[in-house]
């Protein structure tokens, strides 16, 4: 299997890469890690006729923490957030998530925007950056622009970026308060697969022990990453065992579940209410502990 | 006349195994491919050649790589070590190949380059690996002849014999 003809461009900075695709538009794919475009290509499930390779602009690979918040660029490598004392620090959740996303050799190559832009429903990325609420920085020759985690991703394999836009960055803002902690937990047939259901959580506590901030995404199980509803209920409450319970129950019962090879819609609903709570069991004994 | 799409050519200089190698390459050409067809290094194998099953892993710039999702454009100005440099210039094998012989780690031998070179870059960040790890590490290779309790029992002889010639600080 070997890709379809296509010309090769490397630009070596972000205004060069709008410009290649303010002229190439739905022609031209953006390569990052390619471990998920050069596949498709190999099997010519996408033909592009361009490809715009940014492994060279060195401007999208940097990472930097200030006050907390972690920035990091659309080319920093997966392997980046399992490896980086910053990203543990600042956002332990990507740092527990990053060893489940594919392999050694993927996870070396493959990128967090490459990831995020290819939008996966199974992908752990895209359900912790809207566990965490990350900011998303879209860059095309027309301007700037920034869009919640939440808005970002539109279903199966498909994001607010425009033909002519590439993802520059993401933003992850610092724990909510003193007392939070973040949950994450999957199942997957084998380690580096796709998740059959995942899920993650980020809680925080009042002084008191009261929640005052819950947020649950459920991945793996529908058509992308689902920010529960229902996790709202849980703020002003104490997060005892049988209310997180109930808080996955509510989270898996709002998934509209699909079926596939792996696993029915059944199967995956009802693991889904298992995994969520285990998500925020483990969010609500990190914020306990905190 | 315009040129056909995807026909432009361009030159990569690479590393490979300590030396330098140039060519000249189409756009859509893998760097399995510029290994295998153009320099002769058929020591990576290709198998599924989507990214599966991790037989065509080589090293670039250190990090284990699966060269049938790199296209060898890509690879210009980087350093690519491949199965063949693993032993160095003698006659001996590399302490891992030592380790894969002496404990039958391998049947066919189809997987074995894309493991070994995984394995190397994986013990350089974690010498003392347990062997739960190592199936970690090496989940991303596929054995067919299903034989990967000698390989894991491998690594584990090699990491130890790595930790006994550079004794830890």
């Amino acid at each position: 299997m070997r890709p379809a003809p296509f010309e090769y461009f490397a630009p070596r900075t972000v205004e060069e890469a709008l410009d290649l695709l303010a002229r190439h538009g739905d022609e031209a794919k953006l390569l990052a890690g390619g471990q998920s475009l050069v596949p498709m290509m190999n099997m010519r499930l996408v033909r592009p006729a361009v490809v715009v390779d940014l492994n060279r602009v060195a401007a999208l690979g940097a990472m930097r923490e200030d006050g907390g918040r972690l920035h990091l660029g659309a080319l920093v490598r997966q392997h980046a957030l399992e490896r980086d004392g910053r990203v543990a620090a600042a956002a332990p959740l990507l740092a527990e998530a990053a060893p489940l996303i594919g392999h050694l050799q993927t996870r070396a190559r493959g990128t967090i925007g490459g990831s995020l832009a290819h939008a996966d429903p199974a992908a752990e990325l895209p359900a912790c950056m809207i566990a965490l609420d990350a900011v998303f920085h879209l860059r095309s020759a027309r301007g700037p622009r920034a869009c919640s985690a939440r808005d970002f991703f539109r279903g199966l394999l498909s994001t607010a970026l425009e033909p002519d836009e590439l993802l520059a960055g993401v933003e992850v803002p610092g724990a909510p308060a003193a007392r939070a902690g973040h949950g994450f937990a999957e199942v997957a047939r084998r380690h580096g697969d796709f998740a059959l259901v995942g899920a993650c959580a980020v809680l925080a506590l009042d002084a008191a022990g009261v929640c005052r901030h819950a947020r649950l995404v459920i991945f793996g199980a529908g058509d992308g990453p689902h920010l529960v509803r229902a996790a709202a209920a849980l703020i002003g409450e104490r997060p005892a065992a049988a209310r997180l319970a109930e808080a996955g129950r509510a989270g898996a019962a709002e998934i509209d579940a699909r079926a596939d090879l792996h696993a029915t819609a059944e199967y995956r609903r009802r693991v889904a209410a298992g995994i969520a709570a285990r998500a925020l069991q483990r969010a609500a004994a990190r914020a306990e502990a905190a | 006349m315009t040129p056909r799409p995807g026909s432009t050519v361009h030159d990569v200089a690479v590393t490979v195994n300590g030396a330098e190698r140039r060519a000249r390459v189409i756009p859509r050409l893998l760097l399995a491919d510029l290994l295998r067809e153009e320099w002769g290094l058929t020591g990576t194998h290709l198998g599924c050649e989507h990214g599966a099953c991790g037989a065509c892993t080589v090293l670039v710039d250190g990090e284990p790589t699966r060269s049938c999702l790199v296209f060898a454009v890509q690879v210009d100005g980087c350093r690519v070590d491949t199965v063949e440099g693993l032993a160095g210039p003698g006659p001996g094998l590399h302490p891992l190949q030592e380790a894969f012989r002496s404990r039958h780690a391998l049947q066919c031998g189809f997987c074995t380059p894309g493991i070994l070179m995984t394995l190397v870059a994986y013990l350089r960040l974690h010498p003392s690996p347990s062997e739960t790890e190592i199936r970690e590490a090496l989940s991303g290779n596929l054995c067919r002849c299903t034989g990967y309790q000698h390989i894991v029992q491998a690594a584990l002889d090699a990491a130890a014999a790595g930790r006994e010639a550079v004794p830890a600080p």
